[in-house]
């Protein structure tokens, strides 16, 4: 297979506003493929429209070889079986200990003995560093260490492709260095592919492979990092380098500003 | 005039598109039924948390409630030479009517907004999105447990607020008022019927259950994924079971009256 995911033509819109536009997409197997772009420009719905929790309008998603418009819910939760994701919010059910978060996928889809399940849980918190804290519950966590659950939780199935949406969002900087490490790790050692939506330019280039680069439903710009570390593209300049003018301006449009305060009131 | 007629078709979309979405929630709930038998533990779980920890209000209030009917019944029923006949007048307003429409109103309050606010955080946090991607139907996961934990628990619940109203009804009417004990107990014995009484207090108790708690669940995982929307549909809980169950119990009293 020449890729994991493929998507052409792709276009979605809510109540008539356009959330994606022609959007085309190639992620090859074992790679990191990042999306980046800045807050409302359509990357956690191109993530849902990717992990099939959203429906394509128009245009094409194919996930693992499978075009998801009009695939059955029991198609779908098969393919989702041989993938992860790390939400945002960490997403850990709240009534369950961390061991129990680790061990439901593996509950819910095989029917390995206890004494295996437990091995497994064991070594996937092992390899996220928090396998002392299996008895922990949840409201107990920091959020970097809720992070790292969810992480091994993702990981239990041994997927063949891990979604992160804003992985590294709200994390102090010993957590980021960490999540920034385990992504990577997990990708080369396991095999896997990796797809990251994220406004964290800098750690996000550090780790991937290939970026595509998302403004107002449209990719503007794509390549390895290094390629669009030398575009001339004022926007993809502003955008990466981050700084605080530019095409993108400091301020919102509004009319002239000595007109605005002379106005009566 | 347009702009008014726009609104009102917009309303009445929205109004029918809501109760299309609570029929195919319900249906989906029932079509989980299955899980329960896999997921047992998941049923005790919310038989406990709807039920026994609805044990302690429930109880008090009927209590109060039964020891309120005592008095007032025994004011009216004095003045016609009745008073014997109080220990039916309490026990079949508690079976019959009071019995399961305020425990309904008292789970609605206190079980039912907890499970919309419980499940709309649950969607706010991304929990039901998770359970989704690790293929697993929240659905079943999440909503047909507490369905029928709330279905068995209301009917117990009614059980108790009854038999705590008849216990205060008792207490007032026959140790501060100075009824005949053996009247209070023995007019209760003869005119309070199996079928005509307590399996329709139970009926309408399973009734005014599934109403509530399908409710409940609803609005919990039709709400908007913000403080705010969880805020709207915990209120939207409350305000809609109590009048659901106020009209259905005018409903069912006709039908099982035969008026």
């Amino acid at each position: 297979m020449d890729s994991v995911v493929r998507i052409r033509g792709l276009r979605f819109a809510r109540a008539g506003k356009p959330i994606l536009t022609d959007i085309d997409l190639t992620v090859a197997p074992g790679s990191v493929s990042a999306i980046l772009g800045p807050s409302g420009s359509g990357k956690t719905t191109l993530l849902q429209l990717i992990s099939g929790q959203l429906r394509p309008q128009v245009g094409r998603v194919e996930l693992m070889g499978q075009a998801l418009t009009h695939l059955s819910r029991r198609r779908l939760y098969q393919l989702r079986t041989r993938m992860g994701m790390l939400f945002q919010n960490s997403a850990l059910l709240t009534d369950l200990s961390v061991f129990e978060n680790v061990a439901y996928p593996l509950r819910a889809h095989t029917d390995l003995p206890e004494s295996m399940i437990r091995k497994l849980v064991l070594l996937k918190l092992q390899s996220v560093g928090l396998r002392g804290a299996r008895d922990l519950m949840p409201n107990q966590l920091s959020g970097g260490m809720a992070r790292r659950v969810a992480l091994a939780r993702a990981m239990a199935l041994d997927p063949r492709l891990l979604l992160y949406d804003e992985p590294f969002t709200g994390q102090d900087p010993i957590s980021l260095g960490i999540l920034v490490r385990l992504i990577r790790q997990f990708n080369d050692a396991s095999r896997l592919t990796s797809i990251l939506v994220s406004h964290d330019v800098q750690e996000t280039l550090r780790i991937a492979d290939y970026v595509y680069l998302l403004d107002r439903g449209r990719i503007v710009a794509r390549g390895t990092p290094e390629q669009l570390a030398e575009t001339d593209d004022p926007w993809v300049r502003q955008f990466l380098q981050g700084l605080p003018d530019g095409p993108v301006g400091f301020h919102y449009p509004a009319p002239d500003l000595l007109a605005d305060l002379l106005e009566s009131a | 005039m347009r702009r008014l007629l726009a609104q009102l078709g917009r309303r009445g979309i929205e109004f029918f598109a809501r109760l299309g979405r609570r029929l195919l929630l319900l249906l989906r709930i029932l079509a989980g039924t299955g899980a329960l038998f896999r997921d047992f533990p998941l049923l005790i779980r919310q038989l406990y948390g709807i039920g026994v920890r609805s044990v302690v209000i429930v109880s008090l209030s009927g209590f109060f409630v039964g020891m309120v009917l005592s008095l007032q019944g025994y004011t009216v029923l004095s003045q016609f030479g009745a008073k014997e006949s109080l220990g039916i007048l309490v026990a079949a307003s508690l079976v019959r009517e009071l019995g399961p429409v305020v425990t309904a109103l008292l789970v609605a309050g206190r079980a039912g907004s907890a499970l919309t606010a419980e499940i709309g955080l649950m969607k706010t946090t991304e929990q039901l999105a998770a359970l989704e991607m690790m293929a697993v139907d929240p659905i079943r996961r999440v909503l047909v447990p507490r369905f029928f934990g709330g279905l068995l628990a209301m009917p117990l619940l009614a059980g108790f607020f009854s038999a705590f109203g008849i216990l205060g009804g008792y207490l007032v009417g026959v140790d501060l008022l100075g009824v005949d004990a053996g009247a209070f107990w023995g007019q209760m014995q003869q005119g309070i019927d199996c079928h005509k009484d307590l399996c329709n207090g139970v009926l309408k108790s399973l009734v005014f259950g599934w109403v509530v708690i399908w409710i409940a669940l609803f609005e919990g995982y039709d709400s908007l994924p913000t403080s705010e929307g969880v805020g709207y549909a915990t209120t939207r809980t409350v305000v809609q079971s109590a009048l659901t169950v106020l009209c259905l119990d005018f409903i069912l009293t006709a039908l099982l009256l035969g008026v």
